[in-house]
Order: structure tokens, then sequence, then C-alpha cells
């Protein structure tokens, strides 16, 4: 049987990683590579490279970095950040990425999902979506969480993933950062609401949180966090016994 | 030296780059001369088995793997690239394949109603023929990454390893020199690298 996967998210500006708290305040962790090697050499599943760059230099120093990764680092990478058009999925798969994540860029797009699903296939395509609750609603956040869209969150999930989204990181904007467990609510909303592979994001602050989630979640078949593995907080192998510990499956 | 035939489809930078880092020379090239120059060949593939051997059979790639295979030449096919050395796929309609391995490739919503398709992610291997030369370094259990939403079936007599999810998945066979895995080695960490390299040094002493 398939195993639960533990994924490391590395956001990356101008070609370090940083880890915002509640996407604010960013902090410099180290260098990508080394860590993707880190991560790879203990047990990461998967990994997450996250350009969260705005110019044009720091792009290109992001693919070069994506390169460097894919050609040292022999897991799944997905990459996210700045994906708006089938081009930049095309820039970032021709580096060595195998799935591409995107947020914003399907909200400014409706087309972007099954455009890119059409071309590269469902298994490609990533929806990210950032959801906070507004007046006990699940809403959908674009620009890396600070503006409202207005949009429902569990429809909007629904509609991408019947245009070709193959999987879905939920991030939830109210436990990002706040280290007290994910959002098992807003997971199980997303969990009942879809078929493909879900990803909680947001909250893990210690291993038993990640036990909670696949005891409580089975519907959920991934946990992605940054700072706690970046500062050593959680040891993905440590995380890993204790998992298969309580009976849940993974890869050791 | 590794051959990486490109037909045009998918990204073989990563395969490429897991080949050069278990020291092989390897690489990527449509050209059939070019090609004739490798003493072992591997046919990848991503996305659809009929555009796939449609795309095969323009550039008369379908004709040259099959001769190379016949005439002793290792092959090894990953993913799609797999499915395409079977005689047949169901994939949205009926296609022929290369016909190399006996077996069709069914869509696995056929077998399984309750999980999850496609089946992506890690899986662990069962070996199923202790002589594989494929999974000559592997041990029984250990973990490679998967994905996919067809299979190859009805090919007991090329099988070398299964993965289990809710049945018995096709994930290796191997047949005198014509190999395939279902799963992806080049991104199935250390598991992965030791499947190639034990596929690179076959033949050898």
């Amino acid at each position: 049987m398939i195993t639960k996967r533990i994924i490391p998210c590395l956001d990356v500006k101008n070609g370090r990683v940083v880890k915002g708290v509640n996407f604010e305040g960013l902090s410099d962790v180290s260098s990508p590579v080394a860590l993707a090697k880190y991560y790879s050499d203990n047990m990461a599943d998967e990994l997450v490279f996250y350009d969260i760059t705005a110019s044009a230099e720091g792009r290109k120093l992001f693919t070069d970095i994506l390169t460097e990764v894919a050609s040292t680092i022999f897991i799944p990478l997905t990459v996210g950040g700045g994906i708006n058009t089938t081009d930049d999925f095309d820039r970032v798969l021709k580096c060595g990425a195998d799935k591409v994540s995107v947020n914003s860029g399907a909200i400014k797009d409706p087309g972007l999902v099954s455009a890119a699903a059409r071309k590269y296939g469902d298994q490609c395509v990533v929806l990210s979506v950032d959801i906070k609750r507004v007046d006990g609603i699940f809403r959908v956040f674009a620009k890396g969480g600070r503006e409202n869209t207005g949009m429902e969150a569990i429809s909007w999930i629904k509609k991408c993933v019947s245009n070709g989204a193959g999987e879905v990181v939920v991030n939830s904007i109210d436990t990002d950062g706040v280290k007290k467990g994910f959002d098992l609510e807003m997971l199980e909303a997303v969990c009942n609401a879809v078929s493909v592979p879900v990803i909680a994001s947001g909250g893990a602050g210690k291993k038993e949180d990640f036990v909670k989630l696949f005891k409580a979640l089975p519907g959920v078949d991934a946990g992605l966090a940054a700072s706690i593995f970046h500062f050593g907080e959680v040891k993905i192998q440590d995380l890993k016994h204790t998992l298969r510990k309580n009976d849940i499956e993974v890869r050791l | 030296m590794i051959g990486i035939i490109d037909y045009g489809v998918g990204n073989l930078f990563s395969l490429s780059s897991s080949f050069t880092a278990i020291g092989e020379e390897v690489f990527i090239s449509a050209d059939k001369d070019m090609l004739n120059k490798a003493d072992k060949l591997i046919l990848p593939g991503v996305g659809a088995f009929g555009d796939a051997v449609r795309k095969l059979k323009d550039s008369g790639l379908d004709v040259f793997v099959k001769e190379k295979a016949a005439s002793g030449t290792p092959l090894l096919g990953i993913c799609l690239g797999m499915q395409l050395l079977f005689e047949k796929s169901f994939e949205y309609g009926e296609h022929d394949g290369l016909g190399l391995l006996k077996g069709a490739v069914m869509p696995m919503s056929k077998f399984t109603q309750s999980l999850k398709l496609p089946h992506m992610g890690w899986n662990k291997l069962h070996i199923t023929n202790q002589k594989s030369i494929l999974m000559k370094n592997t041990s029984e259990g250990e973990h490679v990454y998967f994905v996919h939403s067809f299979c190859a079936v009805g090919c007991e007599d090329s099988l070398a390893a299964i993965s289990e999810y809710g049945f018995n998945v096709t994930a290796a066979v191997e047949k005198e020199n014509v190999y395939g895995c279902q799963f992806h080695p080049e991104k199935s960490g250390e598991a992965g690298l030791k499947i190639l390299k034990a596929f690179c040094k076959e033949g050898r002493l």
C-alpha cells in the first residue's frame, strides 16, 4: 500500500531558503541545494521548492538552483511560485521539476489548470490553496495569503480538480506558523470534497501533530512543513519512526 | 554507454542525471545513428499510450527499438516506456504496443474501485522472480515511486516484481534483454539508483 508522505517545503528567495511565520517576517535559513540533499538523505519523500522572488534575476537564480538540485537529488520535486502560464510550467519542468504547483496563477487565469493538465497530464498539476476562515466560511486568499479573493474554498478546489488538478495542497492561514497542529476541520472538508491526493500544510509543531493528522484523517496523503524541519525541531527519520509505531505506513 | 531514446514525450533531464550520478556515460538522442552507438537503451515515457506510440512510429523509432531488442541490446522501458513493450494497451481505445513482451495494459480502475487513482507515491516492491537481474541489489519491501493509472496484466512470464495497491500491480518485468519498470527509478532515491545500476551492469563481468 502507498505510504504517507512527509514533505519539507523550501521557500527560496535570491538563492536562499527562507521561512515566514504567518507569511510575514522572513528569516534566512540555509542553502537550498545543501538542505535538499540533507532532506533526501534523511528520508524526505518529496521536496517542494517555492520561488518567492519577484525579479527576473532572482527567477534565473531559482531555475539554476533547481537544475542543480535535480541533477543531484533523485526524489520527486514540486515547484511553485510565480507560475502564471504554461510557459512557466515549461520553464521549471525543463529544469527537472516533476510537478508544478499553482496558486495565484490559477486565480488570475481560471483556464491555467485545464491548459496545463491537457499539456502535461493531471499528475503534474498541483493546486495550492491558501485558506482562511472569514465569518466562519473558508475563503481563498491570494498574494501569499494577504488578499481575500472572496471565493469559497471548497467549491474552488472542486472546480480546479474537475479541471485537472491532480493533487491539492491545503494551506491553512489560520494555523500556519502557530505550531499547534494541522487544521483538521478544514482538511476534512477538503478530503470529503475531492478524490485526488490531499496534502496538509500549516500548523505542524511536533511529531504528534502528524500522528494526529493521519490518524484522524486517513484521506490525507501527505504532511508538508518548513521551519520545524529547517530548524531541526522535528527530524524526518525520527518522525517516520513515530508514525510507524502508530501503525501509519511510511517509507524508511 | 547508455542511450536515452528521445521521441518527444516528457522531460529527460532527471533520468539522464540519474545515470550520471551512478557513474555511467549517458546521452539523449532521437537519432538512430547516434542511438546505435549505445550499448544499452532506455525507453522513457510519460503521458498517453496512443500518443506515445504514434510519436515512436512517426520517427521510425518503433522499428529501430524492435530491431535493437531482437539483436540482443539490453533495453529498459520506464513507466509508459515499460507499458509500450507489451502487445496492446486499452488506454482510451485500443492501441498496439511494440509487442516485445507478452501482456496488455489496462486501466487500474478495473481492478480497484475504492483507492485513489493515479497510483501516486511510494509503494513497496515485492520480488516475484528471485533470479531477476533488475532486482539483484534490491531487498524485499524497498519503496519506489509510482505515478500511473494504467498497468500491465497477463505478463506472468516476464514478471519480476509487484506492488500491492488493492490488487497486485506489475512493478517490474524482464525477459532476456528486455526490461521494464512501472515506477520511476530516477525518482526513487537510493532504491531506484540501485535498480538502474543493476541494469547498467547487466551482461558485464
